[in-house]
Formats: C-alpha cells, structure tokens, sequence
C-alpha cells in the first residue's frame, strides 16, 4: 500500500465499499466450501432470492419516488394466504386475479394514505404492516392454509414449474425485472418518478401530478407483492400466516445494497437486482460456511447499516466526516 | 493604509479538481478595518477561495495567513477559533431553538451541574442584539423570525467572538432597503473595531456604497484589486467578464399584440388584495416591489399553486380557474420560480432531462419517452441561450447558477407558453449571465410572448419591462409605462409613500 495515503483508501472504500465487501465474502466462502461457487449451487441462490427480488423489485418504485414501503412483509403474507384460500374455493382460475385485485386495492389504499394525503410513509406502511397481519390473521381464523389436492393441481406451477429448463421463479423475476426496468428507465412514468424522488417540489413545479406519481408507485410495490405471493404459494402449496414476515427489511437492504438512496430520486432496476444477489449469495454462503440459520437475521441487519453507511459515505467521499 | 499589517492574507492559492484549475495563483490581503470586495462570475472561483479559506478544502499551493502567522485550516470550526467568521447565504440555524441558544450553539453558559445559566445566556445575548438594533430579543424562537432577522442572528453568532476578519457571502440577497441600512451599519461598526471585511456580492450599488476595495476573480485566476474610489462599474464588469453591461432604459417600441391574461380584483386572503392588470402579447411587464409585498403570490395563483379567495383571471379573453401547475401549464401559462434549486430543478438529475420534464408526456415513441426528440430540444435551447455545459448527460447540480437557470428557462420557452412568468430571473447570478437574460427576454417580447417579470432589483425591472407595477404590501399602488418611470417615483410606490392608489395606466 505504499504510496497511497490513508485518505485516498477511505475515500476507494467510501466509493467501491460494497462491491468489496462482496468480492472479499465471495473469496471467504468459496475457500470456506468449495459447494458455494458450483453451478447447481448458484442457480439455487438464484432460485431462493427470486420472491425476495421480485419484492425489491417494486419497492425500488417507492424508495426512488422518495418513499418507503414497510408493508411488503405482512402483505406478501396476506397474499399467499388468500390466494391458498381461494384454491380451493373458487378454482385456481379465479382465486389467481381475485388475490391480485385485492392486493393492489392494500396497495391503493397506502398510496392513497402517502400520495394524496402526504402522510409520512414510514409511519403509515410500518402501521400497515402491523394492520395487513391483523388482516391476514382474520380472514384465516389463525390457522395455517393449506391446498386440498397438492399433486393434482396445475397451481404448483409458478413456484416449482420448469420453462425452457429455467425454474419460473427465476423466470418470473427475469420477466418482470425487464418489464419494470424498462418502465422505469425507459417511459415518461419512470422519469416522473425520479423527478419526484429526486424534488419533489420541482416536479410540482413542472406540473407533475406527485400525488399520482407516489400513488402508481405503490401500486408497483403491491403488483410484485402479489407476484410474490403466488410464487410462495404455488412453491410451498399450504403456508403459515407469518410466511412474509421481517421481508421487508431484506428487501429494503437488497435495494439499498443496490445503491438507491433512501432520500429518492437515485437507484435502478439492474443494481436492484445486483443488491438482491449480493444479499442472497451472502446468506447462502453463511448457511455454506455452517453458521447457524437465524444468525442470518443479525447479518441481515449489519449488511443494512453498512450499506446505509457506505451511502452516505459515498457522497461526501470520507468514511467518517464531523458533518454530514 | 498599506503600512498596516493586514489581518488577513492568502498567498498563491492554487486548487484543482480533476480536470479544472478552480484556483489558480490567487492572492487576497484582507487590512484591518477595510471593507474589501470580492467578485467574479459564477464560477469564477470567490466560493473555491472561501472553502479554502474556511478549511472545507486543502489548497494545493500557497498559504493562508492569519496576522503574521501562517495558519492551517483543516475545518470551519478551526477557522472561527483564529477568528476568521464567515456569514453564509444560506442559513444554517436551529429554528426551534430561541435566539440566544443559536448564538451560543455549543458554548452556552454553564452553572452548577451543568445546568444552562440562562439568565447570562440571556444577557449576553440581548447586549449583541442591542448592538444590531433589531427588534427582536434573546428568546424570540429562530423559526418565528423573517429570513432578514435570521441573517442579523447569524451576525450576531459571529460577533461573539473575537472576529479578525469576516466574510460576508451575499448577505443583501433576501434583505429589504431598511434591513440593508441595519446591516451596512453593523459592518461600519465592525471596521471601526478594525476587522477585516470580505464582501462577496454581485450587487454593485453595494459594492459602490460600503466597500474600500475591489478584488475580482475571473476563471480562478486573480485580475486585480482597485481602489473603489477611483473606480466604476464599467471597470470593474470589464475585469469580470470582458466586456460591457447594458443596463440602460428600455427603449423599444414595437407594435403590442392582443390582451393575452387579465386578472380582474384578484385577492388571496392576507398574501394580496384587489390586484388588476393585464399583459398583451410582447410585452414585459415587471413586478417591483419589496420582499413580502405579494409579487410571487400573485404568480403562484396564476401558476394554480394558491386558490385566490376572489376575483377572475382571464386568458385571452376567457374566464378561467386554475387548479394546478399541470392545468397552468395545459392552459399555456409557465413560471419560472424564484428559487432555483428549489423549485425549478431537480439537480441530481441531468441536463436534458430537467429541460423536458414538463412535457415529457407528449415526447413519446411508442411507450417510451423519444430520447432523440428530448436531445433535439436540449440542443436547440443549449445554443439558443448558450447553455455552457459539457453536454445533456451533466447533472444540473454541478452548473453554474447562470447555467442552471437558463436550464429552467429552456424548460419553460421549449413549451412555447402564452404567457411566461419569470420570479426573480437573475438573482444569485453573475453580471454576464445577468445581461443574456435580459437580452432574452426583451428578445422574447418582441417575439410576441407575454411576459412577467417579478423583481427586487430596480435596474433590472427598468432595464427589461415595458410597464412597471409598483406593489406595496399586498396591493397595486400605481403601473407606470416605461416613459413615466423614474427611480424616485417607483421608489416612493413601493415604500407606500405614494397617495396615489389608482391604476393609472390601465
């Protein structure tokens, strides 16, 4: 390290943190276990973090537009335990868009809470996580849900199915990931949403609609919810009614690992996607290494700080700074 | 003068950034008791030289020298402990805390069990206050204050302690005449104590009247220092940028177009009453008046930002109500704010697109925004008002104020709008900067748009405008045609001196 001085290396670390970071876990886990780096093994990472990255995805609407979106958690909960309920009730067929619609309509509801009423959104989605519990928790008595027919049903085939020898989880994720990425790069909706992430007084100012910008955000989030939640449901095919819970802080951390700010108005899709691998091949390697499952949640936890630091270290180009 | 030791001296300062020489060999003696004027566009380097100065950046060469000892700056608290106090353009106070807390943020007074001593706190402070004239005390919370008092708070905090040298970084920008007399006054005081005084301002009446001499910067490079006695305006712009300001009357005579927006006894609440006048296609009409007299109220409720509580507006002869920015602007009607950085642009995003948000949802192929369309816009506006950046992908946060605000009023003309409201258009901005907007807009009224123009700078709204509207205090006093116009009546309007309340001129 000769000729470099301690600030220069604060300022690289400050700037690259994550990336290695990442790069130092990789090397860590594959010389821990050989496994970690065989193909089998990471399609299978691929393949767990595909709800969580469908999630991410939307939230990545809601953290640009300046916003956050707590709620994911309890609503994906609430969404596979509705649509295993309505399996068996009302045929697949229909129990499919009947979830969705009455996802979308939690989804509007915290829109229309954050969007049109400007309260603060992590209150109202912290007590909406709280709220969509509660919710799920009535509407299934408590009780765990589960499929009647669990071989004989094609529902299964959202979370187990194979399509041109790729799991549809990943492909869903895929498909979704372009879709969304190209909505929020690419159209008028998306520029919009940096706009009002990035100041929201100014969008005003340019006669941007906010309310319905951040309103149509939330809706995104509870789009991929449901999304998710059918890939829960197809993939276990009975669930608790916890199945969602403490989600929305790993997706938070996969898109702030991804390099969103929390303040809005910065992030995209692709380094959503880069924040849910890194998040998923750092838990798999934990598990590889042999350290225990719930220590996970502590590694979650301290992944979320770093990144939150190294944000805000990037910006001012110091790891440390008396002012901010 | 020249035989005293100077408080204050930097020496060859030199500062890049990757791929600019922001300082390059700039020098600076601050003697004591002197006003000393420190100029230069936007861009030409003053605020470089000030974070230098207050050990937000390192210099790369040269050094900083503080009575007759050379000092290291390493942060803005070291600063201030060798005396050195700068007074910011933009505020940085605790708006809960009271008054005399803000002073002594980090330093309050301490009795037993570390319990504050208030009533010293208290003492201490009104005894500056005293000294500042203000009409306000010690336990006045900050946030109740007008941003004037606020300023005069921040002065305050900077006489407690035993200051050598004082920056003063645009501090006129949000005050009124009289506020602005409290302050020359208190900056008189302190050369009388022999402090050194760095005065960064644009505003050359100011320069003229407090200051003793002239420094100007242009690219970061030092052009001199004159003695503010033996020089003018003309010169010194002529060292800023090269050439000369025309700030003469307006004199242009063309033929005007039709009523394009009438606004008939337009009252909201307690912001502004009774307002009516009207504006034809090219013509300027300026708004003047002092800060809080309605002028960007009135704006904002033609921009349907604020419901008027009565009265009608008409656009071109038709009776409308606007509910929105998004109706406003449907309707033709655009605004360029007042604030820059905060109303007008999103600076974290980039050039192009901030100049085509507004119509962002009509540039389409397909469902996508037409790229091509919005780079054929930003290069038609970048050349028109010679928008100097390195091209659309900048971000908009790292032009220059001149530059950001012709990004905003790019974003505005690519609208083709009826009526142009522009709040404001020059502040913060540098001289050269200043004389292409007005030349734009006078340009654009003889395009035949309808234009606003809301200002506190008296040369500016008799340079630009074709009819004056004198406000004062939520209410016309008098419109005047560029002929009639002079200082003193314009000056006795606005102060609400002037008997007489009738539209003269309709």
């Amino acid at each position: 390290m000769a000729g470099l001085t301690k600030e220069q290396i604060g300022g690289f670390l400050a700037r690259q943190g994550i990336l290695v970071a990442f790069v130092v876990f990789m090397i860590g886990f594959t010389l821990a276990n050989a496994r970690f780096l065989d193909p089998d093994n990471i399609m299978g990472v691929v393949r767990s973090s595909a709800i969580l990255g469908v999630m991410a995805l939307g939230v990545t609407f809601v953290v640009i537009s300046g916003n956050l979106d707590l709620s994911v958690g309890s609503m994906m909960s609430f969404s596979t335990i509705v649509v295993l309920d309505l399996h068996d009730k009302i045929g697949p067929t229909l129990a499919i868009p009947a979830m969705f619609a009455m996802t979308l309509c939690l989804g509007a509801f915290i829109g229309f809470l954050v969007g049109y009423l400007k309260l603060n959104s992590l209150i109202v989605t912290l007590g909406m996580l709280s709220a969509i519990h509660g919710l799920t928790l009535t509407y299934s008595g408590g009780k765990n849900m589960d499929i009647a027919d669990k071989e004989g049903t094609w529902f299964k085939v959202f979370g187990q199915g194979d399509a041109l020898g790729i799991p549809v989880p990943i492909l869903l994720f895929v498909l979704l990931a372009v879709v969304l990425g190209a909505l929020l790069s690419k159209t008028p909706f998306g520029r919009k949403v940096y706009a009002v992430g990035g100041n929201g007084t100014a969008a005003t100012f340019s006669g941007i609609r906010r309310a319905r910008v951040v309103f149509t955000c939330y809706l995104m989030s509870a789009l991929c919810v449901a999304t998710a939640g059918l890939i829960q449901a197809s993939r276990s095919l009975g669930s608790q009614n916890t199945v969602g819970q403490g989600l929305e802080l790993e997706v938070l951390a996969a898109v702030i690992l991804g390099g969103a700010s929390l303040m809005g108005g910065s992030g995209t899709i692709f380094k959503t996607v880069i924040g849910v691998l890194i998040l998923g091949f750092i838990q798999n390697g934990l598990l590889l290494v042999g350290l225990q499952f719930y220590v996970q949640f502590v590694v979650t936890w301290v992944i979320i700080i770093l990144a939150v630091w190294l944000d805000i270290a990037a910006k001012r180009g110091k790891l440390w700074s008396p002012i901010a | 003068m020249t035989d005293q030791t100077p408080v204050l001296r930097l020496e060859g300062i030199v500062k890049t950034f990757p791929g600019v020489r922001a300082l390059d060999d700039v020098s600076l003696t601050v003697l004591p008791g002197e006003v000393h004027a420190l100029m230069g566009e936007n861009g030409a380097g003053k605020s470089t030289l000030m974070k230098v100065l207050g050990g937000i950046y390192q210099p790369d060469e040269g050094q900083i020298i503080v009575g007759e000892r050379p000092a290291v700056m390493t942060s803005p608290l070291e600063a201030k402990a060798k005396g050195i106090v700068f007074i910011h353009q933009e505020l940085s106070l605790a708006e809960e805390l009271s008054v005399a807390e803000n002073i002594y943020l980090g330093e309050l007074p301490r009795k037993r069990f570390g319990l504050v001593d208030w009533e010293t706190l208290y003492t201490r402070t009104n005894a500056i206050l005293e000294k500042l004239k203000v009409r306000f005390d010690a336990r006045t919370r900050v946030g109740d204050l007008s941003i004037a008092n606020q300023q005069m708070v921040e002065i305050a905090r900077a006489l407690t302690v035993d200051a050598k040298a004082v920056i003063f970084d645009e501090p006129t920008a949000s005050l009124t005449d009289a506020e602005k007399v409290v302050l020359f006054d208190v900056i008189a005081d302190l050369q009388s104590q022999g402090v050194g005084i760095i005065y960064i301002s644009h505003r050359m009446e100011e320069i003229f009247r407090i200051t003793d001499r002239i420094s100007v910067l242009r690219d970061g490079t030092y052009r001199g220092t004159l003695n503010t006695r033996e020089t003018d305006e003309e010169a010194i712009t002529q060292l800023m940028i090269g050439r000369k300001l025309d700030l003469s009357r307006n004199a242009s005579h063309h033929e005007l177009g039709d009523v394009a927006l009438e606004v008939r006894g337009l009252s909201c609440g307690r912001l502004y009453q009774d307002v009516s006048f009207e504006v034809r296609r090219g013509e300027v009409v300026g708004f003047y008046g002092l800060v809080g007299a309605g002028r960007t109220e009135i704006a904002e409720t033609l921009f349907g930002l604020r419901d008027p509580s009565s009265g009608t507006i008409l656009l071109d002869g038709e009776e409308v109500q606007i509910d929105s920015p998004h109706d406003a602007i449907q309707r033709g009607i655009s605004l360029v704010p007042e604030d820059r950085k905060g109303q007008g642009l999103v600076l974290g995003m980039n050039c192009r697109d901030n100049m085509t948000l507004p119509q962002v949802d009509d540039l389409k192929a397909g469902p996508f925004v037409a790229e091509g369309s919005e780079i054929a816009i930003f290069d038609q506006y970048r050349d028109r008002l010679d928008i100097r950046t390195p091209g659309w992908k900048q971000l908009v946060g790292n032009l220059s104020g001149g530059n950001q605000q012709k990004i905003v009023i790019g974003k505005w003309l690519s609208m083709h709008p009826n009526v142009l409201i522009v709040d404001e258009p020059t502040r913060g901005i540098d001289v050269g900067s200043k004389s292409e907007i007005h030349n734009l807009i006078r340009e654009l009224a003889t395009q035949g748009y309808a234009v606003i123009v809301i200002s506190s700078e008296m040369p500016e709204v008799l340079h630009v405008s074709d009819r004056i509207v004198a406000m004062y205090s939520g209410r016309i006093m008098r419109t005047f045609t560029s002929d009639e116009v002079t200082e003193d009546n314009l000056i006795q309007a606005i102060s609400g001196i002037s008997g007489d309340n009738r539209d003269k001129v309709a």
